[in-house]
């Protein structure tokens, strides 16, 4: 359903937006299967309304969000932003959304907590992915992700509601999801039910599957190669068939170099 | 009555296997010209030219067992058929990576051949598939004599680097990958006592 916004002056771009029925058919949700095309095709009786979100853990108010909640809390905004898929492929959305930092400093957190966890629901009945290993890629579910506290309290860090004016689709991450725009697509982490801040870092689903391949920051990059395959360049999903594909050079930070002071006198080849 | 395949059957059959193989190849580049094949078209066509090319290769393997098992030797005629096919959607695979996927950035190219094992072995099968395919006529048999079956050997090869390749470049779904394995060791069990007496001549050569 549609959604009422602002634009958001400092989050635009010239560059031409992914089409929407393409953002909305080509969808990493292992919980829905691991095709591309599985979550759009499998997620459809996806129920969303009741939801619950809670923020918990280092903070003096814990937060219970239901699900008008989520769009009508925070003033919400359009931003339109690159999306960079670890495996070298890349769209620009604009979606609909909030700070994650408003939300989290509703919470009012503790100077201990120095990471956020979130998690997404656990709901088999729901998710083939989760109730079968066959559907679900081998992961072990809810999957979980997170950030430096510094990196969700960033401006950029968004939680999105929406994209193209309307409520997300349940194969984008319905009802709430998180985008941080200069880390690769699987941290930015759909359908979310719990944020829990911590003074321990969390684990996080990609890399405990495969610690060598996916880091806990993901931070687009592209010095530092996937083992299997180069970051260095990327395909820019837009219409068109085979011959409109367009390989541009990928980015450090995917482009948003105001979050380089995040990572000031760290090793970046250490900490992919 | 016992059935038996004459040479009518596999002229039909070689139609058959003419148009399953042609068809979807000229449709599926047709759909993803024309922004038909989903979002990303490129990856659906690396992946439906990689899995048919696979398809076929591991069907010219079916060949010569089933011609064993069910008596039925003028079957193995369409064997080369079947491998050449393995050959063009391989070759289509290859030609749309390149393409479509790197868009001609040569060195790209070459230094992913390099450095990723599964672009290595990949493309390694596609050489074998290559060589094989080049000396796939019987005037190419006639010339190479003995050689030709030690060279043809190959494709046993070709195809555990093929399984390699595809298990090495998913995510983490390794079920249909896994499967294409067990296909794979399933009909080269059926080579068990070739294997045998190649190990032998080469240890003989050895000593």
């Amino acid at each position: 359903s549609p959604l009422s916004f602002s634009k958001a002056s400092d989050c635009t771009t010239d560059e031409t937006l992914t089409p929407q029925d393409k953002i909305t058919s080509h969808n990493n949700f292992y919980e829905f299967g691991t095709a591309k095309s599985d979550p759009k095709e499998n997620a459809q009786s996806f129920n969303v309304n009741p939801w619950t979100l809670s923020v918990e853990g280092l903070v003096e108010k814990p937060l219970t969000l239901d699900y008008d909640d989520l769009s009508k809390l925070f003033t919400l905004e359009e931003r339109i932003y690159r999306l960079r898929c670890v495996e070298a492929w890349s769209m620009v959305i604009p979606w609909i959304g909030f700070s994650l930092a408003a939300l989290i400093k509703r919470a009012k957190p503790l100077s201990s907590a120095k990471y956020v966890a979130f998690e997404t629901l656990y709901d088999p009945k729901q998710m083939p992915g989760q109730k079968s290993r066959f559907v679900g890629g081998g992961i072990d579910y809810p999957y979980v992700e997170s950030l430096r506290i510094d990196e969700a309290l960033h401006p950029l860090s968004m939680m999105a509601v929406g994209l193209y004016g309307e409520t997300l689709p349940p194969q984008n991450g319905a009802p709430i999801r998180l985008v941080v725009p200069w880390k690769y697509g699987f941290k930015s982490i759909k359908s979310i039910v719990k944020i829990k801040l911590t003074d321990k870092q969390p684990p996080t689903t990609w890399n405990r599957l495969a610690s060598n391949e996916y880091g806990f920051y993901a931070n687009v990059n592209p010095d530092v190669s996937h083992p299997r395959w180069s970051q260095a360049s990327e395909r820019r999903i837009t219409s068109g068939g085979l011959f409109n594909q367009n390989r541009i050079p990928t980015l450090p930070f995917n482009g948003y170099e105001e979050v380089s002071d995040l990572y000031k006198n760290m090793d970046l080849r250490r900490y992919f | 009555m016992k059935f038996r395949l004459i040479q009518q059957h596999i002229f039909y059959l070689k139609i058959i296997i003419h148009l399953s193989a042609l068809v979807p190849l000229v449709w599926f580049f047709y759909l993803g010209f024309n922004d038909q094949l989903g979002a990303d078209p490129v990856k659906e066509i690396l992946h439906f030219t990689g899995i048919s090319a696979f398809n076929l290769l591991l069907l010219s393997l079916l060949v010569s067992p089933v011609a064993k098992h069910f008596k039925q030797s003028i079957l193995i005629k369409v064997r080369r058929l079947l491998g050449l096919y393995a050959f063009v959607y391989a070759l289509a695979h290859f030609l749309s990576y390149i393409l479509f996927e790197l868009q001609l950035a040569w060195q790209l190219l070459i230094s992913e051949i390099i450095k990723r094992p599964y672009i290595t072995v990949g493309f390694s099968a596609f050489l074998i598939l290559t060589l094989l395919a080049c000396t796939s006529t019987m005037w190419a048999q006639r010339k190479l004599g003995r050689k030709w079956q030690t060279l043809h050997n190959f494709v046993y090869l070709a195809g555990v680097l093929i399984a390699l390749h595809y298990i090495w470049s998913v995510k983490s779904d390794i079920l249909q990958p896994a499967v294409y394995w067990g296909l794979l060791l399933f009909l080269l069990f059926f080579r068990k006592e070739k294997f045998r007496q190649l190990v032998k001549k080469y240890k003989k050569r050895l000593a």
